[in-house]
């Protein structure tokens, strides 16, 4: 029997439109569902920063290549994208956190990312409107800003030039084996099957190691220059407040329409979309800490997300080892924008048996498969936290 | 600031002054919070003549025992329980600071709004609400002399054409979306209702010189003819003309202002927010106005758009049973069915008649806050998928403009109310919730 798909992308969030794209582009006939619709889910609960990160050399790989991917379709994205290379300000606060600067500088020159180091004086000169104070700041002027839902409907618009199809769906309910089945008992079949739910993705395979990280967003209404880069506080790790588990970190972004967006909190083991109150008031007494006069913007919303956190804060990307039918491309974590493209690369060069541009290795699902399988999912997380 | 009280209402309209009222004699400490510096709601406007029964609730309402939260809106839910909660509310003055507000029992009357449809050239400056026109001209707009066309659906067309008429207007039509047979279950419930009936006849007759047109509404708002390719830089095209529709005839009619709303829209942002249950867009309660969350009421125009004796009565309910005298309560209850068939008459006589939806050309905006046109909707399935992929609703108006548009046009329904409900201050969202039992407050020996 001949499948009527190569693939069949499940979710049509960044990633899934991602991988859609790149699937169409190696010539594999491809469908793409989601009940949600494009780009409904953590896409549009995300801020849109294409950043690149270097908490592992796998994260800076993954990240440097999808940021050059980002760069090189910059000038074909349409301005609903919203695209602005506006940069990174790493906002260092103290001369420790300096020192970090210096050190992240290091690793971004050897992967061949352009940075500037900035002395208090010229970070103040940049952002008038952060505290005084502070130490200086790395600049990361590749790093850009977009509006994710938008680029999820190009993404899914150029794979749909490229033959792929997109199906208003039902909701899956069963993604494995060749076959993806729908709530109303529907079913369709693929020779390779790519679950690109996000934090949604346990619910096909409940035994991904994914937990939900619940992140809350606030954004204002229009305030046209009141910050002009993505500022990001660089010494959240040693600083941030922890509320009952949970942390919020400064991070800062301006949108093309003048508004700013407020972020950033991470709490665990929250299954709802409701507003964490405490959380959020910590999240923004963190933002005002850095901007004083932040507090006289007016919100327009708040609202939550569900990032898909893994154990080692890498994605899941590559055959789910258990069925060769199934990939996975998920576990983005807060970097699923940004690395959306490589993962789609990733995802089309696995499938269609080519080499990838950068090495698959760091990313494939079975590291966590390895031997101890007996490993309680719970037990890889602690061990996580230990780290 | 923490305030903390047995019966907290929300709305200073009929509806929220009778609860307070009745809660507030019951020995309940009580709280009203209202947007607006004074009492009276959108009915009862500040600042202006008012009837006699206005003026007894006012002056009711201004003697009653409770706190008064004049300039405030509730932004959040900051918890809740069936046995209380707190809400946070902020002050119209940025330099106060927000307040908690802990209650034991919540009273939800926070009445409703005009629903705009759009229409090609709604936009222009001096196309406005009927009831923003009419507050414009009580807050001091001068009239006298002018030209007005008042169009849409619902008693309120009658009701301002009457006022402006008094302040000089010259009120040039009264165009009423619905048919006269549409009505016509309207005028018997009216036969019912002698003070209602009165009312309405006096608004005819004081409206009398002015064509009342049944089945006919605006098809486009005409600036000046060329003004938009000619006009001077900074100069804004002005309202010229509004081309009217009625039995498939259309013409042109000069004047200075169009004042056009399709009946009302209850505010039920906060109720949604609360988890109350929904029907058609209306809270549902039961005899006693509670909701379907423990230790919530809502009474007025949030239940059902039955105008100001409604809302005293229902209001009245609310009050009584959250401060426990349930009998009183459901025995007043009994009258609520007479006033209910107001409410489904004159629902049923605002219908709106589908045609309404072929108004707006492509190019007309219909998200005034994000200026999204009509073509750009068309292809999107929801409301929230036009709002991710449009930016339709995502304005400082927070979709409550176009969302009654939409919901009309497209059939989509609101998204559930989030927090902020009202757009807030960012320091308003940064104080944690004052430490304190909602459940078990002080309560004021007065």
């Amino acid at each position: 029997m001949t499948d009527p798909y190569d693939v069949i992308v499940v979710g049509a969030g960044i990633v899934g439109a991602a991988c859609a794209r790149a699937c169409a582009a190696q010539g594999l006939t491809t469908l793409v569902v989601d009940a949600a619709g494009v780009g409904g889910g953590a896409t549009a609960a995300g801020m849109g920063h294409i950043v690149v990160m270097d908490d592992s050399p796998a994260q800076l790989a993954l990240t440097r290549r999808s940021q050059q991917l980002w760069g090189a379709l910059a000038a074909e994205l349409p301005s609903k994208v919203e695209f602005e290379p506006r940069g990174t300000l790493w906002v260092a606060a103290d001369e420790e956190e300096m020192q970090e600067v210096r050190r992240k500088q290091v690793v971004y020159s050897a992967a061949g990312v352009r940075t500037e180091v900035l002395d208090a004086h010229s970070l103040a000169a940049a952002e008038p409107q952060l505290r005084p104070g502070l130490a200086g700041a790395l600049l990361v002027p590749s790093d850009a800003v977009l509006y994710p839902p938008a680029a999820a409907a190009y993404l899914i618009h150029q794979a749909m030039d490229l033959g792929a199809r997109m199906l208003p769906s039902q909701r899956v309910v069963a993604a494995g084996r060749g076959q993806v089945r729908m709530e109303d008992g529907s079913s369709l079949s693929a020779s390779r099957i790519v679950n690109a739910c996000g934090a949604g993705a346990i619910s096909l395979l409940p035994e991904l190691p994914i937990r939900k990280r619940r992140g809350h967003l606030l954004i204002t209404d229009r305030y046209p220059g009141f910050v002009h880069h993505q500022l990001v506080e660089l010494g959240y790790l040693k600083s941030a407040h922890s509320v009952a588990g949970a942390s919020v970190a400064f991070n800062v972004q301006p949108r093309q329409t003048g508004q700013v967006l407020i972020g950033s909190s991470r709490e665990f083991g929250e299954e709802d979309a409701a507003i964490n109150h405490t959380l959020l008031a910590a999240m923004l007494r963190r933002a005002q800490s850095y901007l004083p006069r932040i507090g006289a913007l007016k919100t327009i919303r708040v609202w939550t997300g569900f990032r898909a956190a893994t154990p080692d804060k890498l994605p899941l990307i590559g055959p789910w080892p258990d069925d060769p039918s199934l990939l996975l491309a998920t576990g983005h974590e807060g970097l699923g924008i940004t690395t959306s493209l490589a993962t789609g690369e990733l995802v089309a060069a696995e499938i269609a048996g080519v080499k990838p541009e950068i090495p698959a290795q760091p990313y494939l699902p079975a590291r966590f498969l390895d031997g101890s399988r007996a490993a309680s999912q719970q037990g890889l997380f602690e061990e996580a936290a230990h780290d | 600031m923490t305030q903390i009280f047995d019966t907290l209402v929300i709305g200073a309209g009929p509806a929220g002054m009778a609860a307070a009222i009745a809660a507030a004699e019951s020995g309940q400490r009580v709280g009203v919070v209202d947007d607006n510096p004074a009492p009276g709601g959108q009915v009862w406007r500040h600042g202006t003549p008012l009837p006699n029964a206005g003026r007894r609730w006012k002056g009711q309402f201004e003697a009653a025992p409770a706190v008064r939260l004049a300039g405030w809106r509730v932004i959040d839910c900051l918890r809740l329980a069936p046995d209380g909660g707190v809400l946070r509310a902020e002050c119209n003055t940025p330099s106060v600071p927000a307040a908690d507000l802990h209650f034991r029992h919540l009273i939800l009357a926070t009445g409703a709004r005009e629903r705009f449809l759009p229409f090609p050239g709604w936009t222009l400056p001096n196309v406005m609400g009927v009831g923003g026109l009419d507050a414009m001209v009580r807050g001091g707009l001068p009239i006298a002399g002018k030209r007005v066309v008042v169009a849409g659906t619902g008693p309120l067309l009658l009701a301002v054409a009457a006022h402006l008429i008094k302040r000089g207007a010259q009120v040039v039509a009264i165009c009423e979306q619905a048919s006269l047979a549409q009505m016509a279950p309207l005028g018997l419930a009216l036969l019912r209702q002698p003070g209602k009936l009165r009312q309405g006849a006096a608004y005819r007759w004081a409206t009398r010189k002015t064509p009342f047109l049944t089945h006919c509404w605006p098809l486009a708002a005409l600036a000046e003819p060329g003004a938009d390719d000619h006009r001077d830089p900074g100069t804004q095209p002005r309202l010229r003309t509004v081309t009217l529709h009625r039995n498939e005839r259309q013409w042109n009619v000069a004047c200075d202002y169009l004042a056009c709303g399709f009946h009302l829209v209850p505010n039920t942002e906060l109720a949604t927010l609360l988890g109350c249950q929904m029907q058609d867009g209306f809270v549902v309660t039961d005899q006693q106005m509670r909701t379907s969350t423990p230790g919530v009421w809502c009474a007025g125009e949030p239940t059902g758009i039955g105008g100001v004796d409604a809302s005293l009565l229902e209001g009245r309910i609310a009050g009584l049973s959250a401060a426990g005298k349930s009998e009183a309560a459901l025995s007043l209850s009994q009258r609520r069915p007479a006033i209910q068939a107001f409410t489904q008459a004159l629902e049923h006589a605002c219908r709106l008649n589908p045609r309404l939806r072929d108004l707006a050309a492509e190019e007309t905006t219909v998200c005034r806050c994000e200026d999204v046109h009509m073509g750009a909707l068309r292809e999107r399935s929801s409301a929230r998928d036009a709002r991710l992929h449009t930016r339709c609703g995502m304005g400082p108006c927070q979709g409550r403009i176009c969302g009654a548009a939409t919901e009309f046009l497209f059939g989509w329904l609101p998204d559930p109310a989030r927090p902020p409900i009202f757009p807030a201050l960012v320091s308003s969202l940064m104080e944690e919730a004052a430490a304190g039992s909602p459940a078990q407050p002080e309560i004021d020996s007065r």
